[in-house]
């Protein structure tokens, strides 16, 4: 079953641009990785999928319901992280998760007390007196008390420091074992990397590529190490130069055989190989429509 | 009612002291009222000279040296515009507040329909002004008694119901206000209010401006002409709820249909 399915998905603010022409789609129990820079198009996507936004044109439907006439219905088997939490001030964190359940209908105390305990997060502190990293992990607990079948994660991480991250993701992970989908949208690229199965890039409210994770690593290019006397002058293909004191590093798509003859007859005293991260593919994206970035 | 529950609970403090300073301010002029009794007829005769503006309060119309028209006054302008303005302030910030302090994002990914949002806002403040008015009316009527002075129920009532009309038609227009802006909403609120306050005081003052009367919510409540009268004005209190109606209409077919950012 397709869990999120957008169909020329368009949004515009008055003239200014939201996103156009989306298509995407997500499959149940898939662990998708939405990836772009700030103002892309990420959280407009997310927003209109959610309902808070209504699109120009085109459609989209979320759990087989269509995102402008079973908003609610949505709503109820979705668990949504916002990018930045903003609670009602004044209210303490216990009564925020309460509100949230209620909201819902449901009680979720148990499975609230037990996402707390293992984000170490003190329930009877004031909302707005917390660090922005404390006041995600409530928008957590807020978005997963409730065991939704669809998860909708915007850039989750920001805020929390790294063992907390950690955790984050060992939650989300047993989650989506037990049948969760998860949708993570997010800038950084490791974290998808990391996590997801597929992902989609989205640059300037369009979707430039889509594929498995690894797919999308995968290019021709090459990241090559090298430490020692090297002159490389004169050799094609190669991208994202970088001479440090002893360490020469760049991407290189050419002819494999002229690079090593050409080392051969360099010293070398230290050489790595390696796929590019997916952070390098990202910047490549980027490149290829010919935009200094 | 989760709604409700929760915008009560938000309001509680808002409430507490509009309730009090409005409540106190009223118990303080009746409290006054025995000591001044005495100076009134000078009072009354100093104040039916001083024309237009004797006009616009409706001193005119009214004995400020009994209890019933001292309270018509004093009543009209502390609970008047006490009540006006928190009721007021309380309608313009209700749904716009979401949005303003960036709350709208959490409660809108919950599964609930704006509709039932607005339905219950709707209500939280229709719950605080009524209870404002109630513990106001209860504390008027004790302070009365308190100082040896006979009740006069009707009249008393009558201008209590006219200004809780009145607050519920200012609620629905701030309401309707509250749902088209982003930020600013209660400072348009209370401002819309001062206007209609004035359109009132002017149309006392000048009967060229006499259909003024027919917009402002201020002018079935007016106190001199409630208590002279023994009388609400159907016809101003039929426009006004129906000026109300439009608001409350507005807001639903705004909200339910605005992109929230």
């Amino acid at each position: 079953m397709q869990v999120i399915k957008t169909e020329n998905l368009t949004k515009y603010y008055g003239k200014a641009r939201g996103i156009i022409g989306l298509d995407l789609s997500v499959e149940q129990g898939e662990c998708f990785g939405f990836i772009g820079p700030n103002g892309a198009g990420k959280s407009t996507t997310i927003r209109t999928l959610l309902g808070l936004i209504s699109p120009t044109s085109g459609s989209a439907s979320v759990l087989k319901k269509d995102i402008v006439m079973e908003k609610q219905a949505i709503l109820r088997e979705t668990g949504y992280l916002p990018s930045e939490a903003v609670f009602y001030s004044g209210m303490k964190v216990k009564d925020i998760l309460r509100l949230s359940a209620d909201l819902r209908g449901i009680d979720c105390s148990k499975e609230a007390a037990i996402l707390c305990e293992r984000l170490d997060l003190d329930t009877s502190r004031k909302a707005d007196e917390l660090s922005f990293g404390n006041r995600k992990k409530v928008a957590i607990v807020c978005a997963l008390q409730s065991n939704p079948k669809l998860l909708i994660l915007d850039e989750p991480t920001g805020g929390l420091d790294p063992l907390m991250q950690h955790e984050f993701y060992e939650i989300i992970r047993e989650r989506n074992q037990s049948g969760t989908t998860v949708f993570i949208s997010s800038h950084i690229l490791s974290e998808v990397q990391n996590n997801c199965t597929r992902a989609a890039v989205i640059r300037e409210g369009r979707i430039i590529a889509c594929d498995n994770v690894d797919n999308l690593g995968r290019s021709n290019a090459k990241r090559v190490s090298v430490s020692g006397e090297i002159d490389l002058t004169g050799l094609e293909g190669i991208k994202d130069l970088k001479t440090g004191e002893r360490n020469t590093s760049f991407l290189y798509s050419g002819d494999m055989n002229t690079l090593i003859q050409r080392l051969s007859q360099c010293k070398v005293n230290d050489l790595s190989i390696s796929e590019p991260d997916l952070e390098e593919i990202f910047l490549h994206y980027y490149e290829k429509e010919g935009d200094a970035l | 009612m989760t709604i409700v529950r929760h915008e009560l609970r938000l309001g509680r403090k808002a409430w507490i002291i509009w309730s009090a300073s409005v409540s106190f301010l009223l118990v303080v002029c009746i409290f006054l009222f025995p000591e001044m009794r005495g100076e009134m007829d000078n009072i009354s005769t100093m104040f039916s000279d001083m024309g237009s503006f004797t006009a616009a309060f409706g001193m005119d119309k009214l004995n400020f040296g009994t209890l019933v028209g001292y309270y018509a006054i004093e009543c009209g302008n502390v609970l008047g515009l006490g009540g006006a303005f928190f009721a007021s302030i309380c309608a313009a910030s209700i749904l716009c507040r979401e949005e303003k302090e960036r709350t709208a994002e959490f409660l809108l990914t919950h599964p609930v329909s704006r509709t039932r949002i607005i339905t219950e806002k709707l209500m939280a403040v229709l719950i605080q002004v009524l209870a404002m008015n109630v513990i106001v009316y209860a504390l008027s009527i004790l302070s009365m008694a308190a100082v040896g002075e006979s009740i006069p129920w009707k009249e008393i009532t009558l201008l209590h119901l006219a200004f809780l009309i009145m607050q519920i038609e200012l609620c629905g227009i701030c309401f309707g206000i509250s749902a088209f802006m982003r930020k600013g909403s209660t400072g348009a609120g209370l401002g819309v209010t001062f206007m209609l306050y004035f359109m009132n005081l002017i149309s006392n003052i000048t009967e060229k401006a006499e259909g003024l009367k027919y917009i402002t919510p201020f002018a079935y409540c007016d106190g001199a002409t409630v208590v002279s009268d023994l009388k609400l004005d159907a016809a101003k209190i039929a426009i006004g709820m129906a000026i109300c109606m439009a608001g409350i209409a507005a807001a639903y077919l705004q909200y339910t249909r605005k992109d929230i950012r």
